[in-house]
């Protein structure tokens, strides 16, 4: 770890040195007009994109921990794989695809967007969930029921403590995918930061582009880093992190 | 009280039954030691019990009542369970660990961290220095203790313990043993004991159940398994030196010859002398008015002296106590290569001798009332 950090810092600091020699070149060839002159549209966009990452986030971190946790059951025993399996196959559906898919269905609208980001989103939050829960040394649960906990105690206080690490790196991947996977959005009319990034594309325009593409990926790598801090925060230190 | 009554356990899909037809009583307040080869049903047996899985066929019941009429939540909250993997809790601290089964019955703040430091230093580790570590921080045998404590948090009246000290170094395990005792013989738990160790079993068990193949092979007391073992089976099983680990059972109290003969310090050494040489005595003994030790003396010390046995006595520094047991006597004999123990109590009184005749005789077979280089001890008393 103490040996990490400098090395750290160096990257930090060449990753602002090229930001800036990037943005000098940027203003330069005048790609940033379009950012300066319209700042509010870009916020408005940016607000946009937030909300659907936010909506279908929550969405499909509840539905995905709550499928995950009933998969990982006695009585799901049965099915688990299968239903894996599927949920697998699905995933193989491209994003785009995914939300074509939706439109068809539900029409134009933000609506679909948050549909279709959360069905994308689900499976690797459900993966992540099952796979935590499993990979707790059986040895834990049986010391919790041996102890007199009910179930639901030693799912609250054994498993999930313990599978949190691996759930919520599924869920940071999720998000953080989410992101970019928004700006899709646009297509089926749910607005977002994608609305400059494709009319930027469409009309071969790098600074309507940029302005889009440009906040995107800073809010993927602000989530990102986001939710590090708080693996940092709620997985309790007992817990090896393969460090 | 725990009663097994023709207990059979066939897991799923087994072709054979783990536990076959056990039938044992564990009495109110006592340690039954479960012991037994690898794969023999000792786990399968106390999990039964508490009712982590359910039983094939016949019955259990604790305190009399049978176990399939009770809550089973309730019922393991009753009974401590130390599970064999020891199993804490890697995302909670020492003490968190402990409190595990407190929190669960909703014991106050206050209460719990009393609790815990009390367990931890019972089980040997200092609570300042451990309570706040995670588990991943302990070694094995810190991490056992840990699991032992965690067990007795809520002070259960029956306690379930998967080889509790098997991970422990030996001076450590006997420390524990003997604190876990000591503690026992206050709180008088109804236990269920596993080990793999043989003298383990016969050190914490009033009763020793010996298993193979899930079935009962013998019960009892621990010396009558070493006594009388049932089969060629539990032979092997105690070992070619059983007769050596009953020393272990014994204490030198049991052994002892008490009221040997002696003489007081103010006894007049030419009747002494008399004396030992009628009774062909090489050494004796010497106390004073009270009973106390003060050493011995030899014939030839005595010859020509005029005056009190007591100025011509030698030092004895090589003495035990009524409470050690007789392997720790015996090996003390060897080491130093006498033919006698002089058994002293607490208040420097004599109790009694122990002499390598008197501890042969107990342990084996024959008992013959002579022997050493002392001459005849005997039960006589005051020489004079
Ligand atoms: N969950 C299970 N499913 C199927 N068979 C099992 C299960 N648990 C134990 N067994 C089998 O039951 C038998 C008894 O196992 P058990 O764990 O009670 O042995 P043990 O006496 O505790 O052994 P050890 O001293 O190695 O701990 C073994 O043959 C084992 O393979
Ligand atoms: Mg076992």
């Amino acid at each position: 770890m103490k040996r990490e950090r400098p090395r750290g810092n160096y990257l930090t600091l060449a990753a602002v040195i090229i930001a800036f020699i990037l943005g000098v070149e940027a203003q330069r060839r005048g790609y940033l007009n379009f950012a300066r002159e319209n700042p509010g549209d870009i916020y408005r966009l940016l607000v946009q994109h937030l909300q659907l990452v936010f909506y279908s986030a929550s969405i499909a971190i509840a539905l995905g921990l709550t499928i995950g946790i009933v998969l990982t059951r006695g009585f799901m025993r049965r099915y688990r794989e299968t239903i894996l399996n599927l949920l697998g196959i699905c995933q193989t559906v491209p994003s785009l695809a995914v939300i074509a898919i939706a439109m068809s269905y539900l029409g134009i609208g933000r609506k679909t967007a948050v549909f279709a980001l959360v069905v994308y989103s689900l499976l690797p939050i459900i993966r992540s969930t099952v796979a935590g829960i499993f990979q707790v040394d059986p040895a834990l649960v049986d010391a919790g029921h041996g102890m007199g906990m009910t179930p639901r105690q030693v799912l609250f206080k054994v498993e999930i403590p313990n599978a949190m690490y691996i759930i919520l790196t599924g869920i940071r991947t999720a998000v953080v995918i989410n992101v970019g996977t928004a700006a899709m959005s646009f297509l089926v009319g749910g607005g977002g930061l994608g609305d400059l990034i494709f009319s930027g594309l469409a009309m071969v325009d790098a600074g309507l582009m940029l302005a889009g593409a440009v906040p995107t990926a800073c809010l993927a790598i602000i989530l990102n880093w986001s939710f590090e801090r708080l693996e940092k925060l709620i997985i309790s230190p007992g817990i090896p992190r393969g460090d | 009280m725990i009663e097994l009554n023709h207990v059979t356990k066939t897991y799923p899909g087994a072709s054979q039954p783990a536990v076959d037809s056990v039938s044992l009583t564990i009495p109110e307040g006592e340690i039954c030691v479960f012991i037994g080869p690898s794969g023999c049903g000792k786990t399968t047996l106390m999990r039964l019990t508490n009712r982590l899985i359910p039983i094939t066929s016949g019955s259990i019941s604790v305190d009399g009542k049978d176990i399939m009429g009770l809550d089973p939540i309730e019922l393991r909250r009753h009974i401590g369970y130390a599970i064999q993997q020891v199993g804490l809790f890697p995302h909670m601290t020492v003490r968190d660990n402990i409190a595990t089964v407190p929190k669960l019955l909703g014991w106050a703040r206050t209460k719990i961290d009393a609790r815990v430091d009390e367990l931890l230093t019972l089980v040997n580790l200092e609570p300042g220095t451990f309570r706040d570590r995670y588990p991943r921080q302990l070694s094995g045998g810190q991490a056992q203790r840990v699991g032992v404590a965690r067990a007795m948090a809520a002070d259960p009246p029956i306690m379930l313990m998967d080889e509790p000290f098997g991970a422990i170094d030996p001076i450590n395990r006997e420390v524990l043993q003997d604190e876990f005792l000591r503690i026992q013989d206050k709180l008088k738990k109804t236990i269920i004991f596993v080990t793999h160790d043989i003298n383990e079993a016969i050190k914490m068990g009033q009763r020793i159940a010996l298993l193979k193949e899930g079935r009962l092979i013998q019960t009892g007391l621990p010396d009558e398994l070493l006594n009388r073992p049932a089969d060629e089976f539990v032979k092997s099983f105690v070992g070619a030196d059983r007769v050596l680990k009953r020393l272990n059972l014994l204490k030198v109290r049991d052994a002892m010859m008490t009221n040997p003969v002696h003489c007081r310090s103010e006894d007049s050494s030419e009747k002494v002398l008399e004396q030992m040489v009628k009774n062909d005595l090489a050494f004796l003994i010497v106390t004073d008015r009270d009973q106390r030790l003060l050493g011995y003396v030899n014939q030839y010390d005595l010859r020509g002296h005029k005056g009190h046995a007591g100025d011509v006595a030698r030092k004895l520094t090589l003495t035990v106590s009524p409470e050690r047991n007789l392997k720790e006597a015996l090996s003390q004999m060897l080491s130093y290569d006498l033919g006698i123990l002089v058994v002293v109590g607490e208040d420097g009184r004599i109790q009694g001798v122990l002499n390598s005749t008197t501890l042969c005789s107990l342990v084996g077979s024959t008992y013959d009332e002579h022997g050493g280089h002392w001459g005849r001890i005997t039960a006589a008393g005051r020489i004079l």
